[in-house]
This record gives structure tokens, sequence and C-alpha cells, in this order.
């Protein structure tokens, strides 16, 4: 503590001298936490904007296939688009582009950079960050990496058509599709760049939580959202540096004649001069990351509604042991299940049948944290600010999309659904409206405490229905068209007889999708709105118990004027009989006799 | 259309522009705060959970019953197992999907805020959190054990009767090999690929004509590169390319060198087992009620024959053969009178992404009879018949002075 204690000081006594900022400093390459978080936000939601665009033009073509829609050709242009019909390679990129911005820029740097950002000082007590130069850094290797992801959309050959996961050999080889030139080399390069981000972001949130927490923050005090976004950190900066290994290889194969994914490939009428290597061994590389990193995506998020939720019914969080135990628990088993994505890559049955164990152990902290979710509703008293409808949506989307996870973790159900449209049902509901839904609540709940400006709750309201309504009306008759054999990433399903029976679900997928897609213009109106013409916010317009509502509602260097707050309770005391108002900030010293938590 | 689109769109968003500021001067004129959720809200969001959970409801129990039948019954010995464990999980999950939901909106619905009123304190309580461990433990091991049981049938070894088969994927068509009378394969190598050999059957004659191709392309390029040294008319680059080319085709011819010869336990030569092979595109035939062990071998990228009539799916991954096993159960004469479709056909297709034409990447497979099948087999041409080089059969020797080119 007492060296804690110096370096705060030393902060601020550094602090008083450079009072004056310039705009390049304070907006541009600022090293303050509070304005990092709202630069990975704007850059997540211009990523959102590219991402469901994308989503909406293959989505035409899957609902119309064939059909020529003007729109498609002034975005895509003759190239992509001849006449108005999204041509068969762009289609793969678009569906290849989508994934790859959604899962990385969207739901991990989006979302932990954004909440991780803002929350981590904030509700441990910190001044800032522990370094501020990496973090901004951080910000700017991320920026880098979605300019550069942003450039392969235009280059010859267009992006990177392999799928998000791109798997060697067809990613390896330029010959084998127009996608796998330039444009993978950029992807490749963009990926590298964004590793470097996330570990950067990662080791700094690590290093804050552990070492800067105020007086009395003990580690059982934490607010469910840090102990998610520590938990998070690690996953990202134990698994991150795999996928750079695997990238790194792969631009070796792609640039210099190495093999190590490649082996007796007879390709463009040339037998290739490559032996021995695996195409496999890109996978085990890919998904070592791959799967962790589908739960770096979704524990900021549960962590999020873990908060809002509590606050919100006014009730502690249900199980705040187990809460935490559960996301030690999804973080530990995260790191050896990724082998059920390679149920039908011809690895070892045996081996097989131990990715299935490990898989559906995790049905059981996850199984946890529903009930608990559940409990915390119970006789608690629901305020519907439209962060607490997000995750309520969120807690729906977490148990609906889980629970086909059982059948997918089941090898020899896999067997028969794998790379389906079930799949794609599956984690479209389960990580990604999870994790937009957390992501979502998390602005809606902190937008005062980013901005000092309330958001308008009416277009909330209606931001959530038709979002909860389209996201299930997309992703949920999906199951029925994966179950009968649809595979992803078809460009069309006409020419198969026995699919015909499910397509013509298909048109309504697509309406749900343009509409939903529509209804985040509400958002994105209430959003850059309200950061200027908002309501003015007063600081603590939640009635929460966390740190970050103890602090001015404008924003400062360093957070707190005068000495940082000294904790002396746990986050969720709301509704303590022991006390008048239904909420006790953690800041408020126990009374006289009062039983801690 | 595209100015419609446009005008829409931005006549929505000054729309929305407008409402929120009349709503905001409304909201000004009352003096209430945005975080203040009203009574009239809190019912309002309360009601539509409660609407949403039975619309939600209701359309899930539509998609089931219209949508549910989703696949004809299993093709397959091993499909009809899978099928069963297939439905336990449906039960249990459609189960666990209504109870977790119906409480999570019927919360959310029944504890909307009332100023009256104050939360329960209800911060643990270690009974009920032991009883969602232990229930979701105790299911997930009897979900873990009957899979494993299934998985384990389904992936053990292929008995001694089982046929073999090998499907062969390239970019983006699917080859079958029958082994022939001798019921083995002939050694395959990617070296050897050609138009005529488009599965690179390895065989002596094969070799030799392939080195002889090699030989005289490389001496074609030699001869540009003398020429264009006495004329100097090439640029640099392009003399450096030809360089390139020429080392890449001795590397080639070097592989196919580098080839040895495995003999089976009872003495044939897999250089000799081909020639009997059958290669057939376009379709799989495969005889009714007989365990088929495939090898899947692939060309160029990662495919997955997929079949999901029989429920069975494996990667193909070149350089490294994987296997699966089935027994077909169903004929397609007899899928057809079941499903009352004259037209009906199973079929494999690929499930892997491997470039624009991925989702045309299909087979029809064909199940009859033992005694169709073998007709239709008989009338196959075999490899050294069909597409056997007209050359002498290449002796030891001609190898040898083709090593030491």
């Amino acid at each position: 503590m007492g060296a804690h204690e110096q370096a705060a000081q030393g902060h601020e006594h550094g602090h008083a001298h450079h009072h004056e900022e310039s705009f390049v400093s304070k907006y541009v390459f600022s090293q303050d936490h509070k304005m990092i978080s709202k630069q990975f936000l704007i850059t997540a939601i211009f990523m959102g904007i590219i991402a469901v665009m994308l989503s909406i033009f293959f989505r035409l073509q899957l609902g119309w296939p064939g059909e020529s829609f003007g729109i498609l050709n002034t975005f895509l242009g003759d190239r992509w688009a001849p006449d108005g019909i999204l041509d068969r390679n762009a289609y793969l990129a678009i569906v290849t582009i989508h994934g790859t911005i959604m899962v990385f820029f969207v739901l991990t740097g989006g979302l932990s950079g954004t909440f991780a950002n803002l929350l981590i000082p904030l509700q441990v007590g910190a001044r800032d960050m522990a370094s501020g130069f990496l973090n901004m850094l951080s910000y700017w290797f991320f920026f880098v990496s979605s300019v550069i992801m942003i450039a392969s959309l235009f280059v010859e050959g267009g992006a990177a058509s392999g799928g998000w996961t791109i798997y060697p050999p067809l990613s390896a080889l330029p010959q084998a599709m127009p996608g796998s030139g330039l444009g993978m080399t950029l992807w490749l390069i963009s990926m590298v760049l964004f590793v470097a981000s996330s570990l950067l972001g990662g080791l700094n949130y690590i290093v804050t939580i552990i070492n800067l927490r105020t007086r009395g923050m003990k580690m059982s005090r934490l607010p469910l959202t840090v102990w998610a976004l520590l938990v998070t950190a690690i996953l990202g900066v134990l698994s991150f540096p795999v996928l750079v290994s695997a990238v790194v290889l792969l631009i070796m194969d792609r640039s210099f004649g190495t093999a190590f994914y490649l082996s007796d490939i007879f390709i463009g009428g040339e037998a290739l001069d490559v032996t021995g290597g695996s195409p496999i061994l890109f996978q085990h590389l890919f998904w070592f990351l791959g799967h962790p990193e589908v739960y770096i995506v979704l524990l900021p998020a549960l962590g999020i509604s873990s908060e809002v939720i509590s606050t919100n019914s006014r009730k502690p969080i249900f199980g705040y042991k187990a809460m935490v135990a559960s996301i030690l628990a999804i973080g530990f088993l995260s790191f050896i299940v990724w082998g059920h994505h390679m149920y039908v890559t011809g690895m070892n049955p045996f081996l097989g049948s131990v990715f299935v164990f490990t898989t559906l152990l995790i049905a059981i902290p996850s199984a946890v944290k529903a009930f608990n979710y559940l409990t915390t509703l119970w006789q608690g008293n629901i305020r519907f600010t439209p962060a607490m409808l997000f995750s309520i949506g969120l807690v729906s989307t977490f148990v609906t999309g889980g629970l086909t996870g059982i059948i997918l973790a089941d090898s020899a159900l896999d067997v028969n659904v794998h790379d389906t449209y079930f799949v794609v049902a599956h984690f479209h509901i389960v990580m990604g409206m999870s994790a937009i839904f957390g992501m979502l609540a998390g602005v809606y709940h902190w937008f005062p405490r980013m901005y000092g400006r309330m958001l308008n709750t009416k277009l909330g309201y209606a931001h959530f229905w038709l979002t909860l309504v389209c996201g299930f009306g997309v992703f949920f008759p999906m199951h029925f068209v994966g179950i009968a054999g649809a595979p992803r990433r078809y460009y069309s399903y006409s020419t198969f007889e026995f699919l015909q029976n499910t397509m013509d679900l298909n048109p309504i997928i697509s309406v749900f999708a343009i509409v939903g897609g529509l209804a985040q213009l509400l958002f994105l109106f209430n959003f850059f709105h309200s950061i200027w013409f908002g309501q003015k916010a007063v600081q603590n317009p939640w009635g929460s118990n966390t740190l970050e509502w103890t602090a001015p509602v404008e924003h400062m260097h360093g957070n707190w004027p005068g000495a940082l707050p000294e904790v002396h309770r746990w986050a969720y005391d709301y509704s303590n009989p022991e006390h008048e108002d239904d909420f006790v900030p953690q800041t408020v010293p126990l009374k006289p006799g009062e039983h801690a938590h | 259309m595209k100015l419609l689109i446009l005008l829409v769109i931005v006549l929505g968003i000054i729309a929305i522009a407008q409402l929120t500021r009349v709503y905001e001067l409304t909201r000004g004129l009352r003096k209430t705060r945005e975080e203040e959720i009203s009574p009239a809200d809190n019912r309002m969001n309360a009601m539509l959970m409660l609407a949403w959970m039975i619309v939600f409801f209701l359309c899930t129990i539509w998609l089931y019953v219209r949508y549910g039948d989703y696949l004809p019954e299993p093709a397959s010995a091993h499909g009809v197992d899978v099928d069963k464990l297939m439905n336990v999980n449906i039960w249990m999950i459609t189960i666990m999907f209504f109870i977790v939901n119906f409480l999570l909106f019927w919360f959310s619905y029944k504890y909307y805020y009332r100023k009256d009123r104050k939360a329960r304190f209800f911060a643990h309580d270690n009974r009920l959190e032991m009883v969602w461990t232990l229930i979701p433990g105790v299911v997930m091991a009897f979900i873990i054990v009957y899979g494993l049981i299934i998985w384990n049938r389904m992936t053990g070894p292929a008995s001694d009767e089982a046929m073999r088969v090998e499907v062969y994927s390239k970019q983006f068509d699917w080859t079958v090999r029958y082994p022939g009378e001798n019921a083995v394969f002939g050694a395959a190598d990617y070296n050897l690929i050609s138009t005529e050999n488009a599965l690179g059957l390895v065989t002596r004659e094969g070799i030799a004509v392939k080195i002889a191709e090699l030989d005289a392309q490389i001496e074609k390029k030699r001869e540009g590169l003398e020429e264009n040294a006495r004329l100097p008319v090439w640029p640099a680059s392009y003399v450096e390319a030809v360089e390139d080319q020429i080392y890449r085709l001795q590397r080639h011819k070097q592989r196919i060198m580098d080839l040895s010869e495995f003999k089976s336990p009872e003495g044939l030569s897999e250089w000799e087992a081909g020639a009997d092979d059958k290669i057939v595109k376009g379709e799989l035939h495969l005889p009714v009620g007989k365990e088929v062990e495939f090898i899947f071998r692939s060309q160029d990228v990662l495919h997955s024959a997929y079949m999901p009539h029989f429920r069975a799916q494996m990667n193909t991954v070149p350089g490294v053969p994987t296997r699966f096993k089935m027994t077909p159960t169903i004929t397609t004469r007899e899928m057809r009178e079941k499903l009352g479709k004259d037209d009906f056909d199973y079929i494999l297709l690929c499930n892997k992404v491997c470039g624009s034409a991925h989702f045309n990447m299909q087979i029809k497979v064909i199940i009859e009879d033992e005694a169709d099948y073998n007709a239709w087999l008989a009338q196959q041409k075999t490899f050294g018949g069909a597409a056997a080089p007209a050359a002498e059969p290449a002796q030891k020797d001609t190898l040898t002075t083709a090593m030491v080119n």
C-alpha cells in the first residue's frame, strides 16, 4: 500500500505541473483512461456499423438469391456486385470481414477496450491505469489495426475470404481464391497489430487491478465487472500470443516458402514443393486462442450485466462468491476445450472424447451464473432502465444460446451439425447477441459517467425491444435451417433439393436482419446526439454503490479531487435492511455492530 | 430506388430528431429526469416482458411444429443412434429453455418497481447454490457418458469385412476410387497428378512418363536460356523467373525419384496394385447393409465430406488421409418410396469453405442392392485400362538413367 500511495502522490504532483493540455494530448494521444475508453468505444461503433452493413449485404443475397439490389451495386461497385447481384467471391469476403470485425474489433477491442479502460481505475479507486503510455499505445495499435482491416476491403482481389478462422491451405495459397492474395496479407498484418494492442491493454489491466486498488478494496470487495475484466485480461494475455505464432507461421508459409501448414498440395496445375506440414496444426493453434476468445468476448458482458442487474433490481447480486468462482472456472476451462471445434478434422477420437468431457463441464459454472441472475431478479424491485433491459435480454440469450452448445459439444452429434447454420445460430445468440447486449447495457449504464450527460430513455426502450425481437428473429430460425443440413458460408442453396423445405425461412431472417440493422440507427442517433445535447447527468444517477459514482461528473485527470476514496464494504449493499436508503456506497463505513458481507 | 432509400433514411433520422426534441421539451417542462423511470414506463416494460415471452414461446413452438422434422430418417446404422441421442438432448435443452426463459421474463414482469416496496436482501444461500451446481453436474455426467458411448461406437476401427472406398476432393468436385479386384488401393502421390491421372496413382510407367515430361520441360527452358545468353533480349527479371522455374521442375523431379515402393504382406507392390483401381466421377455408389470405411484425401485445400442423410461428416485434409466408417441401411429406391419423391437422391456435399464454387461442390450418393452395385462396378473402367500410357512398361534401368539426369 505504501508504494502505491507514493505513486499516487507522485502522479498528483506531476499532474499539477502540466495542467494545460493541448488538443492533441487531450483528445488524440491521450493517456487518460477515460478518454482512451471513449476512443475505443467510438472506433468500435464505427467498425460495428461496417460489420452490420456487410451482414445486410450478404443477407440480401441469402434471402433473395440471385436477385438484383441497387444498393449492393452502390456500395460494392460493378466488380463485386455487377448488376446489383453479389459476386460469389465478394460474398465470401464480406462474410469473412463481418466475422473478423465483430469478433475482434467490436467485441474484443470494443468491449474490453471501452469498459476495462473506463471501469478498472474508477471501480478499484485508482488515479489512472498503471501505465498511461502503454494504454495509449494499446489504443493506437488498435486504431492502426482497424484501418488496415478496413483498407483490406479495397485491394485487388478483395479482402480475406476464407472465413474469419482463415484455415490454411485456403488462406496460405494465393492461387486458391482471389481473397487469399493481398487481402489476406493485410488481414494477417492487421491481426498482429491487434494482438499487440490487446496484450498492451491486457497487461495494463492486470497490473492495475492487482496493484492500484485503493485502501480497503480487497479482492473480495471488487465489483464483478472488475473480476470479469481481470479474468478476461488474463485469458487474453495467455492466449493471444498463440494466435500471433499461428499468424507468423502462416505468413512464413505464404511468403517465405516454409511448409508448417502445407503438405502434398497440387493446385493451379502445379505440384507445390511442400511436404510434411499439417493444416490441422493451424487449427490447434488458432483455437487455442479461439476458444478463450469466446470468453474474452463474453465475460466482460457478464460482468457488466451482473453490475446492472444488481443495481436495477435494488438487490445484492445473488451468490457473489459463486459468481467469482464461476468466472474463474469458466476462465480456466476455456483453455482446455479448443478441440471441440475440431471433432471432424480426423483428430484422434480419444482426444475428441477428452474435449467432450471438458467442454460439457463448462455448462456447470454457466448454469450457476444463469440461476444466480434469476435469483437476483427474484423479489427484487426492478427498475427498467435501458441498461437493465439489455441485461435481462443478455440472460435470455446467454441461456438460449448456451443450451444449444450442449449439442455441439457432444462429438457424436457435432458430426451432423458441424459447420451448419446450427452453429451459426448457436454462437450468434450465445456470444454475438449476449456480448452486444452486454456492451449496450454498459453504454446505457455508464454513458453519464463517460460523457456527463444522459442518454434518452425512450429511444433506449425502442432500441432494446426492436433489437431483441430482431436478434432472435434472425438467429433463432437458423437452428432449424442448420439442423436440416444447410452448411454455413454457402453463397446459395438453390441446387439442393433436400434443403428447400427450410429455405422459406431465409427471407424472413433477412427481413429481421435489415430491420434490426436499421434499429441501430436509433442508438447511433441517441448516442451522438446525447454527447452534446443530452440532459446533464447528476453524480450518481442510478443510485449505485460502486466507486466510479463517487467521482465528480466533470472528468478530471486523476479521477478524484483530493484523497482517493476509501472502501469499507462490498459493492452490493442494495436494500440492506440495516440501512434506510436502498443503496449504500462502498465508501460508507460500517455502522457499529453492522455485519459485513 | 437508391434515392428513395436514402430519402427514407434521412427522413427517418429527421423524424427521430424532431420527436426527441418534442420529448425533451415536454420532459423539461415536467422537470423529470432521464434516470427516473416513471411508474408508467416500468409497468409498460413489465407488460412487454410478459408479451415478449408469450410471442417468443409461440414462435418457438411454431418453428418446432413446422420445421422440427428436419431430415428424413437416418439412412445409416450409426445414424439411428445419433438421432436417438439428438432427441434426448433436444428434449432436455427445450425443457430448460422454457423453464429458464419463463422464470426470467416472469420475474421481470412480477417484480417491476413499486415505490412502496423494498427488495428482499438475499445475498446468498449455500443450499440453493449447491442444488444448481449438482443438478447440472449430474445431468452433464449423463449426457457425457451417453454421448461418448455413441461416439466410441462410431469411431472405433472398422471390421475386417468392411469395404474401403476412397473419396478424393479438389476445388470443386469429388472423385471416388474403388480398390478393384485385389482389394488394395494403389499408392498415390500428388507429384504425379495430371489430366490423365487425376488422383496421382503411382505406377512404374507413370513415373517414367512424368520424369520424361519434366526432363523435356527443363530442357526446353534451358535451351531458351542458352539462346538468350547468345543474344540477350530477355530482361534480367525474366531470366531469373525462368531459372526459378527450372529449379522448381528439378525439385519436382527429385521428389518423384524419392518415392519408395512398399509391398503389402501378400507381396503385392503398391505400385502395381493401382492398375485395377476404379476411378469414378459424379456418383458415389455403395451397397446397402455393408460396412464401408471411407478414406478421404484432398488435393489442394481443406474440404469436408458431409452426408447429412447418413449423419456422417469428415474433413478432407491435404497430406493427411482421414477416415470415417458407416453402414448404409436404406437404398435410394426405398428412400424415394418412403418420401414419395421420385427424384430424391442422397448427396455428399462440401462443408468446409474452399473457394468461390464451394456452395456447389456436391456428388450424388447412390445406395443399392449388392447385385445392382456389383453390376454397376463391373461396368466401370479400371485405371490401368483407361489411363495407362501407351509406352512400354519402364524397367528398373530406365528409371536409373532418369535419375542420373
